[in-house]
């Protein structure tokens, strides 16, 4: 018993540094966060790891491993200790407990049908080349909606009324932010997300984790298989009950006195409720078959259904895939910009890639210092559903950073040096000549060349005045001259996505020379 | 209580500067009469061949030293260009060597606090920290401050304006004794040059609006407005030749080793220009601030001390 709740003890302590540690990640508004803090605490985060192992191969992207080892040796203790989202449930069943709606948990009967489709599907529409049943399923993706969508603006508030407060003592030591990153369908989806998860745990405490979550399922199919099993031992049990009443997963069948270890999270409380110590974890490579869950084996039919149903699902979502929408503008002018390819971040290769390998889990977008990336709703089409993109209207991709190619924990950005990021062509410059200030108004302007960071757009003499001119070579597609231009709604210089990000050209230039002599005064 | 703040101080700061424009025409004329430097001072100093921190000490020495700008317990805003960023090196910003030495200078002339910021053109915490001015200010002692968002600024008139009639101009300059423009010298691809009167584009929050309306009327009608700068401080250490106001390489940079240093800001871009190689005339900003009588552009009338290092 002391052991146990020792072990417990651990279990709680460790989970809350992983959702403590992600949650400050996912609203950090200073940008003070290292690259390897980030690295550190999403490491064993599985899905993103896994998908960065699958661009990379190496060693720095294997923690997924490290977990099913784990869930090899322990069953799913990942769900309740490194996964945020399982923390995160574990929080609302502890406030629900509190507010005494719910007294205690019962058994639940299995969802399998349901699980396998969704792993299933997530793995099929990827090999088919988008993350978007894991965009919407994954424990981490939504983990990290949720936090950009609720937590992070709440915290701006918070930070802006200090602001105000330390300003009335002359004291800048707290800065206003703005809050450009709010999108109203990932907004809407984020929500739809938390109220999912507030009625499920209220009903059926981990019901998420054991129908909805791909994760859960992946590695409740290798807890079948772990070495230590919690199991019921059928001498010091009395039928009490209480282990089945306290299991958040609904996996105990108490009357029969087994336990579901697909389903089985590893939470601990059937080992300190009970009062005999007559559950626990029990070496189980050596024992008979007839030991091992009826429940689970012979699905062979199962199998197949499941497998069909997988791909009836998945080519129902097919004739979806390809849906890339494009920009719309919603509001009425001269010339609107025509852009055949939504900008993607830098690091992403292609948008194949991209598309392939993002969760959403707006890390970047949490993390980008000048908030140009924003959640998408459809601007990839239903294949890249919430993805975060760049708006130019909002804000640019800063020269000299490469923050989002640091923070990605799945390897959709993959990071590359400054120097070859500075050439990373997002997309290609376009100039509208009849929106532009210089030409309706008649009057000097400049904006967009000043903002240029390789003078891909500079100022040529025209009647008088001065009109931009584009060099698409040497365009990186930062958005620098998009969001300077005056002009509105529709800018007069724009930049459209590269579907494949290309190498620019190097900006060229000889040396100046200095026009004075020295020590010469011209005046 | 705040905005009678402001307003009282406004009035005096718009008498003290008044007060500094009559005296500088005053010496104008007095300079025409004589060549040798009048005991009321010089109405432009230029440094050249010394590093940014000393020339700076040799100009305000020649000026009669900061504490004829800075009274103690004086309020002082120092404004930089941290538009961009960029490492010193590339010369987008201000020298931040010259930054540190004139908040030192203000210091030790008795001001109570001296603040730095500027309306950043990239992400600002990335320009104060690259340019390197944030941590060269913060050594010397000063305050940074940022200008970031809207909420930092106050709309204000701006009376006799052609085109900017309005701004909404950042608090710290309404709310300081002293304000001192520390603009750097560079080309820049819309206004052709940027020196002291283009810096104060930074302390306005709404640039789009100068470039939609006559970039040029709008850089000389902000002059108007009557938080003038005390001090003007061109930073020619770096010039940046081409490509300006960012940049695209070192390439783009020549070492000139200058310093200019007026209260007449029409005058110091008109020098700054010569020193980069062009003729003020041509500069359609400088030559409407003339027209609109905020300084002048004729070098010849006006009473200079050249420096040699």
């Amino acid at each position: 018993m002391r052991f146990y709740r020792a072990l417990k003890w651990i279990r709680v302590v460790v989970a809350l540094v992983f959702f403590l540690a992600l949650g400050i990640l996912f609203v950090d508004v200073t940008g003070i966060f290292r690259p390897w803090m980030y690295d550190m605490f999403t490491y064993l985060q599985f899905t993103p790891s896994i998908l960065k192992f699958i661009n990379l191969t190496t060693l720095a992207a294997a923690g997924f491993a490290f977990v099913l080892l784990l869930t090899l040796l322990f069953g799913r203790i990942y769900c309740s200790s490194i996964c945020p989202l399982g923390t995160f449930q574990d929080v609302l069943i502890r406030l629900e407990k509190k507010f005494k709606i719910r007294k205690r948990f019962t058994y639940i009967r299995t969802y399998n049908w349901l699980r396998f489709i969704l792993l299933g599907a997530g793995i099929l529409v990827l090999v088919l080349g988008s993350a978007v049943v894991f965009s919407w399923l994954d424990p981490f993706g939504n983990f990290g909606k949720m936090t950009t969508a609720f937590a992070r603006p709440v915290l701006i508030g918070l930070n802006n009324i200090g602001a105000l407060i330390l300003k009335q003592f002359d004291s800048y030591a707290l800065y206003h932010i703005s809050y450009k990153t709010f999108n109203l369908w990932p907004f809407v989806f984020a929500l739809i997300v938390l109220i999912t998860l507030i009625l499920m745990t209220w009903h059926r405490g981990r019901l998420f984790c054991n129908t909805l979550c791909p994760v859960g399922t992946l590695l409740g199919l290798v807890s079948r298989f772990s070495v230590f099993r919690i199991k019921i031992k059928e001498s010091e049990c009395n039928s009490c009950w209480r282990c089945a009443f306290d299991c958040k997963a609904g996996c105990i069948q108490a009357e029969e006195k087994r336990v579901d270890m697909t389903r089985c999270v590893g939470c601990m409380n059937c080992m300190t409720a009970c009062p005999k110590s007559g559950i626990g974890y029990k070496f189980a490579w050596k024992k008979n078959k007839s030991q091992e869950l009826p429940e689970t084996t012979g699905t062979d039919t199962g199998k197949r259904k499941f497998i069909l149903n997988t791909l009836l699902f998945t080519l129902g979502m097919r004739g979806l895939l390809n849906a890339q929408e494009k920009i719309v503008p919603t509001k009425k002018t001269t010339i609107p910009e025509e852009k055949s390819q939504t900008v993607f971040p830098p690091g992403g290769k292609n948008i194949e890639h991209f598309n392939r390998f993002c969760t959403a889990c707006h890390l970047c977008v949490s993390a980008c210092p000048t908030q140009v990336l924003q959640p998408s709703f459809l601007q990839y089409g239903i294949n890249g559903m919430f993805q975060p993109y760049l708006d130019y209207h909002k804000s640019f991709c800063n020269y000299e950073c490469t923050k989002c190619l640091d923070v990605c924990p799945n390897g959709a950005l993959l990071a590359l040096p400054l120097e070859e990021k500075k050439l990373n062509q997002l997309g290609q410059v376009n100039f509208i000549k009849d929106n532009c200030i210089v030409e309706t108004e008649g009057t000097d302007c400049g904006a967009c060349s000043e903002h240029c960071p390789t003078k891909a757009v500079y100022m040529v003499p025209y009647n008088g005045l001065y009109l931009p001119e584009i060099n698409q070579d040497i365009c990186v597609g930062c958005g620098a001259c998009e969001y300077a231009c005056p002009t509105e709604p529709y800018k007069a210089i724009y930049v459209d996505g590269n579907a494949l990000h290309h190498k620019a050209k190097k900006p060229e230039g000889e040396k100046m020379e200095s026009p004075l002599e020295e020590d010469e005064f011209p005046f | 209580m705040k905005r009678r703040d402001f307003i009282l101080k406004g009035i005096g700061a718009g008498v003290a500067a008044g007060a500094a424009f009559s005296m500088t025409g005053y010496n104008r004329v007095f300079g025409q009469a004589t060549s040798n430097p009048p005991s009321e001072g010089y109405d432009l100093v230029a440094v050249r061949g010394g590093q940014p921190g000393p020339m700076f000490d040799r100009a305000i020495q020649s000026l009669g030293g900061m504490s004829k700008f800075v009274k103690d317990g004086q309020k002082v805003v120092v404004k930089p260009n941290i538009g961009w960023d960029t490492v010193p090196e590339r010369a987008a910003n201000t020298n931040p060597e010259l930054i540190g030495r004139i908040v030192k200078h203000c210091l030790d002339a008795g001001a109570k606090e001296v603040y730095v910021f500027d309306n950043t053109c990239d992400e600002w915490t990335k320009c104060y920290k690259n340019s390197g001015i944030e941590q060269a200010a913060k050594d010397a002692g000063a305050k940074i401050a940022p200008g970031n968002t809207e909420n930092y600024y106050v709309q204000v008139d701006i009376p006799g304006a052609k085109s900017l009639t309005q701004a909404k101009v950042h608090e710290l300059i309404l709310d300081s004794d002293v304000f001192i423009n520390v603009p750097v010298l560079k080309n820049h691809g819309s206004a052709k040059m940027s020196i002291a009167m283009k810096n104060l584009m930074g302390v306005v929050w709404d640039r789009r609006y100068w470039h939609r309306n006559d970039l040029h009327q709008c850089i000389a009608d902000y002059c108007l407005f009557h938080k003038k700068p005390q001090l003007n401080v061109v930073d020619a250490y770096r010039v940046m030749m081409r490509n300006g106001p960012r940049g695209v390489s070192v390439e783009d940079v020549v070492r000139m080793d200058s310093l200019l240093v007026s209260q007449d800001i029409v005058a110091v871009d008109a020098a700054a220009t010569k020193l980069w190689g062009d003729e003020p005339e041509n500069i359609p900003y400088i030559r409407i601030a003339e027209e609109m009588d905020l300084g002048t552009m004729d070098l010849a009338s006006l009473n200079i001390d050249r420096i040699k290092m």
